[in-house]
């Protein structure tokens, strides 16, 4: 059911934050508005422009959007974090500077950031702006992440995708600055911030154009062998007559190695750990990020309700939490591929 | 400019690794960076073989660099990155913040995956002790032009030149994968492939390369005919990644373009059936790093 206003519940503490905070993305302000309304703790989002890692055409936000959106949470008692979380180009500095101006006087309660040189401006410049360190900073130990707490004061750290949980463990237990970690979207099998695969193939990549296999290389051509998806001319897959084409991630493609073609770095699949939540309360993670800020605004909304529920149940009584087996079909709808794993979290998977 | 013999991404067996290092003391290298920068399974030298290998390198008048590894994620791996740099005779390559922040402010170099791309984030690996930084590998030509143009005093410029480039990162093992082995149980079967693994498209296109967690191009980036504009810019130390056979032809072919005593298409003309794939060099024009852009030599397309 969608959680108005902010009535205290179980997992709120005596400051008003909740214990875990459940971070939900907005591509547009249908969006933020849906996450709210159906729970979202805090909501992300992005400028128009190359200084955040959706920079997706029609996506993201100006000026008047991003006011309506603080209002529309602050009323609500809720969050908005802004992601400025890609990498300054050379020649574009002033760009990224200015996107801090705009981001520190339009309210927001964090940004997040992966340059170092970016979160050095906002600290000695907008010194009471929160700043989060991005999953693009690649900061997999505490000791990068201290790095980043000693020199600009960054107040939480969003995890990337290829810890294991007893390693999200160990850098919560060793750094004072607070850890999010992602529990749902799109699988990432590269650590974020130290791939460019996308610009090997495009000339684009997340670090330089916040971008990952753009959709302006992407062509689909329906050929005797079957249904093809290529990026910039790359073939990434080729499907069947029977089978569910995909976007064309290039991570996620079916290629030859070894006289076997098949998916040689990561299937079609979404991360997905609801069966997680306890363990990350105990071990004190502050936050669940959910992936997908292209996502559409029901996507936002079926992913934000079952998370919200599975929150508030994980807060009320840990000891009798368990995935429901409604939440875990409402989340295969919007998986990729169908399919659900809990990736590096779990040993097995790498 | 210097030559650089970079880190080497392989796991060879350790009488190779020695074999290959022995030789290079006789190799025109001004730098050599050891140790294990992919992955922390890889035990066929440890830090001690590695220091060894260093003295002898050193010995021969090399310049020799430690270099951390670039994913750190469990307790075993911060300690040995913590050893490498507390290691009292040699200066450190730091791969990840993480060695960076253990550093306190000791002179180090920086490595091509702590992302700089701009002139403020130079600055603060300056302040934080850094004296060389290295290119990130998706920057061309026109980026750092600009960011030459007002470097920190003191700070050197070190590109890499040569090799199959490593892209991507991964807790996955990608070659335990391809043999249906769990990470924890490889078998170490990234030994089997000294060059790394060649992915290629179902239309048998050579698209990556795969090397234990670590992705790499398929395609060997070499900016040997750009050499002259590496200079024009104030670069002062280019890196070429080993490779298993051939590499001392390869250290000799730039050393010669260097030198103005070979051109470098002809030289190139001789190191390409040497070379493990075909050439690109895509990044440093501002294309898709797989590219290739041919050279326009005068009179000579």
């Amino acid at each position: 059911m969608p959680r108005t206003g902010i009535a205290p519940s179980d997992g709120i503490a005596a400051h008003g934050d909740p214990v875990l905070e459940l971070v939900c993305p907005a591509g547009s302000l249908p969006s933020l508005k849906t996450a709210i309304d159906n729970g979202a703790d805090c909501v992300y989002i992005g400028f128009r422009d190359a200084t955040n890692a959706r920079n997706f055409a029609g996506l993201n936000f100006d000026a008047a959007a991003i006011a309506e959106g603080i209002r529309y949470a602050h009323d609500r008692g809720r969050k908005v974090f802004l992601a400025l979380n890609t990498y300054p180009q050379p020649d574009a500095w002033q760009e990224w500077r200015a996107a801090m101006d705009r981001a520190a006087d339009s309210g927001v309660d964090a940004v997040i950031v992966a340059d170092p040189g970016l979160m050095a401006y906002a600290a000695a410049t907008h010194p009471q702006l929160r700043l989060h360190l991005s999953v693009q900073g690649s900061a997999t130990n505490y000791e990068a992440i201290n790095f980043y707490h000693d020199h600009f004061g960054i107040q939480r750290a969003v995890l990337p995708r290829v810890l294991s949980i007893a390693q999200v463990e160990q850098v919560t237990e060793n750094t004072p600055v607070e850890t999010e970690v992602f529990g749902f979207g799109s699988l990432c099998v590269m650590v974020e911030g130290r791939c460019a695969l996308s610009s090997y193939t495009t000339g684009e990549s997340p670090n330089t154009h916040g971008v990952c296999s753009p959709a302006r290389h992407v062509r689909w051509q329906d050929t005797p062998q079957g249904l093809e998806s290529r990026l910039n001319g790359v073939l990434i897959d080729r499907y069947g007559h029977n089978e569910n084409a995909g976007y064309p991630t290039l991570c996620k493609g079916r290629f030859d190695v070894a006289g076997e073609n098949y998916y040689a770095l990561e299937e079609p699949t979404s991360l997905n750990t609801l069966e997680l939540l306890p363990r990350l309360l105990d071990m004190g993670v502050k936050a669940v990020k959910i992936e997908g800020r292209q996502r559409s605004p029901a996507y936002v909304a079926q992913v934000t309700r079952v998370w919200r529920q599975a929150i508030d149940l994980a807060l009320a009584n840990a000891a009798r939490y368990s995935v429901r087996p409604t939440w875990s079909a409402e989340l295969a709808k919007v998986s990729e591929g169908q399919q659900q794993t809990l990736g590096a979290y779990h040993r097995p998977w790498k | 400019m210097k030559i650089a013999l970079g880190p080497l991404q392989y796991y060879w067996p350790r009488l190779n690794t020695l074999q290959f290092y022995e030789s290079v003391r006789e190799w025109p290298v001004d730098i050599v960076y050891l140790g294990e920068t992919v992955c922390s399974r890889r035990h066929e030298l440890r830090l001690p073989d590695w220091l060894e290998v260093a003295d002898m390198l050193a010995d021969a008048g090399k310049e020799v660099v430690l270099s951390t590894q670039v994913l750190l994620e469990s307790g075993v791996e911060l300690n040995t990155m913590r050893k490498v740099v507390d290691n009292s005779r040699y200066p450190v390559e730091a791969n990840d913040m993480g060695a960076v922040r253990h550093l306190a402010g000791r002179p180090f170099v920086a490595g091509p995956y702590l992302n700089v791309y701009s002139k403020p984030t130079l600055d603060v690996l300056a302040q934080a002790g850094a004296t060389r930084w290295v290119m990130p590998l998706e920057m061309g030509r026109n980026g750092l032009q600009r960011l030459q143009q007002d470097r920190p005093a003191g700070m050197q410029t070190e590109v890499f030149a040569y090799g199959r480039m490593p892209l991507a990162f991964s807790a996955r093992c990608f070659t335990a994968r391809n043999r249906n082995l769990p990470k924890d149980n490889c078998q170490y079967v990234c030994m089997d492939h000294p060059d790394g693994l060649l992915m290629q498209t179902r239309e048998s296109q050579d698209f990556l390369t795969i090397n234990g967690i670590q992705t790499q191009s398929a395609h060997v980036h070499t900016l040997i005919h750009e050499l002259s504009e590496l200079a024009d810019l104030g670069v002062d130390v280019i890196r070429l990644s080993p490779q298993s056979q051939h590499m001392e032809e390869i250290v000799q072919g730039f050393r010669a373009v260097l030198e103005q005593r070979e051109q470098a298409g002809a030289v190139q003309a001789r190191l390409e059936p040497r070379m493990p794939a075909a050439p690109c060099n895509g990044y440093w024009h501002g294309r898709p790093g797989l590219e290739m852009v041919q050279p326009h030599y005068a009179g000579v397309e």
